[in-house]
């Protein structure tokens, strides 16, 4: 009966959640793209700054026309030589030691589950729980006994460490998308534990473990706590050099915005190579 | 080439639960395709992952060609597993997946290539397929490079967990008589896992039926039908499954829909030692002759022969060859009544399903009478679920 006495409705009705459904769609559009500005905004705001000469870049209201100079730029690639190296080495060498710990961990806590895996994996997170600050003290006190204070090889252990627990997580879940039947059949076709792991298990992660590297990368990149407080200059990276950018006195905005740029790319370039890896691996464990 | 054999074999999975595997015993000749069947939960897989060596075994032993394998590594049993989902390596190409095992046994390439060719040749599956990784492939195709990885490693024992239930209907009955024609050409000893009854019987040179970790019954797929060993295996084996009704002695027989259901001699003499005063009947669909239908049926028709079940017709499922009949068998009363009663909706009554000609089916709501063949009737224990042997 009801339908009966609805019939004549349906089209304007059709048509009237069409224009509610693309109104909705509208605003989500409007709303992503005014949260994608909000953020990009700064970014190249920092950018166009980078390009100003000094005198330019600290009037108001600000000018957009002005000529644009790499002087700053020159200045910064003539001072950033040890930090980006120090940086890189920092980056790469505690990401490269986090996969190789967190590989056989994740191994370990998921594919053949060792006893007590629940409470190792929380104690993992749990070493995230305390703040870096608190841990302050007694790192400085080690680092200077162990005759490592400004030493590149305190970082790369500290990041290693930092990193290692989220790492740890991340590798674990995706082996556990690692279907039990196709290591059982390579049980059955012979492959012994290594070549379980290299021919089966790492085939299937590796997306994840991309996506894990890079994390580890961009965390170890921009950490400014540890290298502020453990390092003077043997060690000093990218974040301190933008510290070391800001003088006592005078202007300094756009040497400040030059050096930010030069300290980004990498994480950007990095970013974007692997954004389609980044996106699969952080989405892997969330499929089932 | 090599048998099987199951020795007193047992798989606890918790302390103080039920056995998945309670003490099988089962021998599986040299070259024969042995089905294990049973509803889930019902050990067949578990028993299928102990002779593959993935589940330890928890007491007993399990032989391979006379010699204990019980503690053998599962790469060095000289078997081979299909596995449900096929579990192919999604890196590696359909050449590379099948050739893996003999990698890993250091087979120079030569020889690999050789056999993985022969094996897509046995298989029908198109050489350029090859090249491709299973991803690229349609599921009977992924099917096939499965069977391809077990073929080519020439194994003494084929093991098979459920390796069509991922297929679509057609595809499956396709499949399942080239796998059934493939191992009667290469020979090798077979033990093919599933649930689904239909599979078991028209593959299996002999079939287990496996029900709450215990055989149930090993024999052929007609003896399994013809003579089930208990109320399980009846009403397990066969499709639609057997009717099984409780129904109480009475003189010469059972009393079933206000009639006297005649039972074999030694039926009657087998539940007269046992002291029993009910027991369950098992009458297969087929052997539920359409007899009478319409008003003979309700005027009394039933009550010239003894040995004739009266009811209504409440659903008629159309097979095309047959039909189904879903029949409530009506009691005593509602027959005796005459004419009148057949006015009156069946009310309570014993559910059964027989097997009609397709032609010219009753139609729902219509009164029907079956004969039944004593030879035909089976009898189970009401408590131990025993056939009393007839």
């Amino acid at each position: 009966m009801t339908a009966v006495a609805q019939a004549p409705a349906p089209a304007p009705r059709r048509a009237s959640r069409r224009v509610r459904e693309m109104t909705g769609q509208a605003g989500w559009t409007v709303l992503g793209w005014a949260v994608g500005i909000a953020f990009f905004i700064p970014v190249l705001w920092m950018v166009i700054t980078a390009f100003k000469p000094e005198s330019a870049a600290e009037t108001w209201p600000p000018q957009f026309a002005f000529s644009p100079t790499l002087s700053e730029f020159r200045l910064v690639f003539s001072g950033m030589g040890p930090f980006i190296e120090h940086s890189a080495i920092a980056t790469v060498g505690s990401t490269i030691l986090v996969l190789v710990l967190a590989l056989p961990a994740a191994y370990a806590l998921s594919i053949h589950p060792v006893a007590g895996w629940r409470d190792s994996l929380f104690f993992f997170i749990s070493t995230k729980m305390l703040p870096v600050v608190a841990a302050i003290g007694p790192l400085y006190v080690i680092a200077l006994k162990a005759h490592l204070l400004d030493n590149i090889w305190l970082l790369i252990i500290l990041y290693a460490a930092m990193n290692l627990p989220l790492a740890i997580w991340m590798i674990r879940s995706f082996m556990l998308e690692v279907p039990g039947e196709m290591l059982e059949a390579a049980r059955l076709d012979g492959a012994g534990r290594i070549r379980e792991i290299v021919e089966v298990i790492m085939p299937v992660v590796s997306p994840g473990l991309v996506s894990t590297a890079l994390i580890c990368v961009i965390f170890a990149w921009n950490e400014l706590f540890l290298a502020l407080n453990l390092t003077v200059t043997n060690a000093s990276t990218m974040p301190m050099f933008l510290i070391s950018s800001v003088p006592q006195e005078g202007l300094y905005i756009a040497h400040l915005s030059a050096a930010a740029t030069v300290a980004s790319v990498p994480v950007i370039i990095v970013g974007w190579i692997a954004q389609r890896s980044l996106v699969r691996g952080l989405s892997m464990g969330a499929i089932k | 080439m090599a048998g099987v054999k199951y020795v007193g074999v047992s798989r606890v999975y918790a302390k103080g639960a039920a056995p998945a595997v309670d003490a099988l015993d089962l021998e599986v000749k040299d070259g024969e395709f042995m089905v294990l069947v049973g509803p889930s939960g019902s050990g067949k897989t578990t028993a299928l992952r102990m002779l593959a060596g993935l589940e330890p075994l928890d007491g007993g032993r399990i032989e391979i060609a006379g010699r204990d394998i019980s503690d053998v590594q599962p790469k060095d049993r000289d078997i081979a597993m299909v596995f449900q989902n096929y579990a192919l390596y999604p890196s590696k190409t359909v050449a590379e997946n099948m050739g893996f095992a003999l990698k890993m046994r250091r087979v120079p390439r030569d020889e690999r290539d050789r056999r993985v060719r022969e094996a897509a040749r046995i298989l029908d599956l198109d050489p350029a397929l090859l090249d491709r990784k299973p991803k690229q492939l349609s599921g009977g195709q992924r099917q096939r490079v499965a069977m391809g990885r077990a073929i080519v490693r020439e194994p003494k024992v084929f093991l098979m967990d459920e390796p069509l239930s991922n297929l679509d209907a057609k595809l499956r009955v396709q499949t399942r008589s080239q796998i059934a024609e493939l191992q009667r050409r290469l020979g090798i000893t077979t033990v093919y896992v599933t649930h689904d009854q239909v599979e078991a019987m028209t593959m299996g040179h002999r079939v287990a039926v496996l029900s709450g970790g215990k055989l149930q019954q090993c024999a052929s797929p007609r003896e399994l039908y013809d003579n089930p060993v208990n109320q399980f295996v009846a009403g397990f084996i066969g499709s639609p499954a057997m009717n099984l009704v409780s129904a109480p002695l009475a003189d010469g027989g059972v009393r079933l829909a206000g009639t006297v259901l005649p039972l074999g001699a030694q039926v009657r003499a087998a539940a007269a030692r046992e002291k029993l005063t009910e027991l369950v009947i098992g009458i297969r669909p087929e052997h539920l002759h359409l007899h009478l239908v319409g008003e003979a049926a309700a005027a009394g028709g039933a009550r010239a022969d003894g040995a004739e079940l009266a009811g209504e017709v409440l659903l008629v499922e159309e097979l095309g060859a047959d039909a189904l009949l879903h029949v409530r068998l009506v009691g005593d009363a509602a027959v005796a009544d005459g004419p009148a009663a057949a006015e009156a909706p069946v009310v309570g009554g014993t559910p059964v399903v027989a097997r009609a000609e397709g032609r010219k089916p009753p139609a729902p709501g219509q009164r029907v009478a079956f004969r039944v063949q004593p030879d035909d009737v089976f009898a189970f224990h009401p408590q131990t679920g025993a056939r009393l042997a007839g």
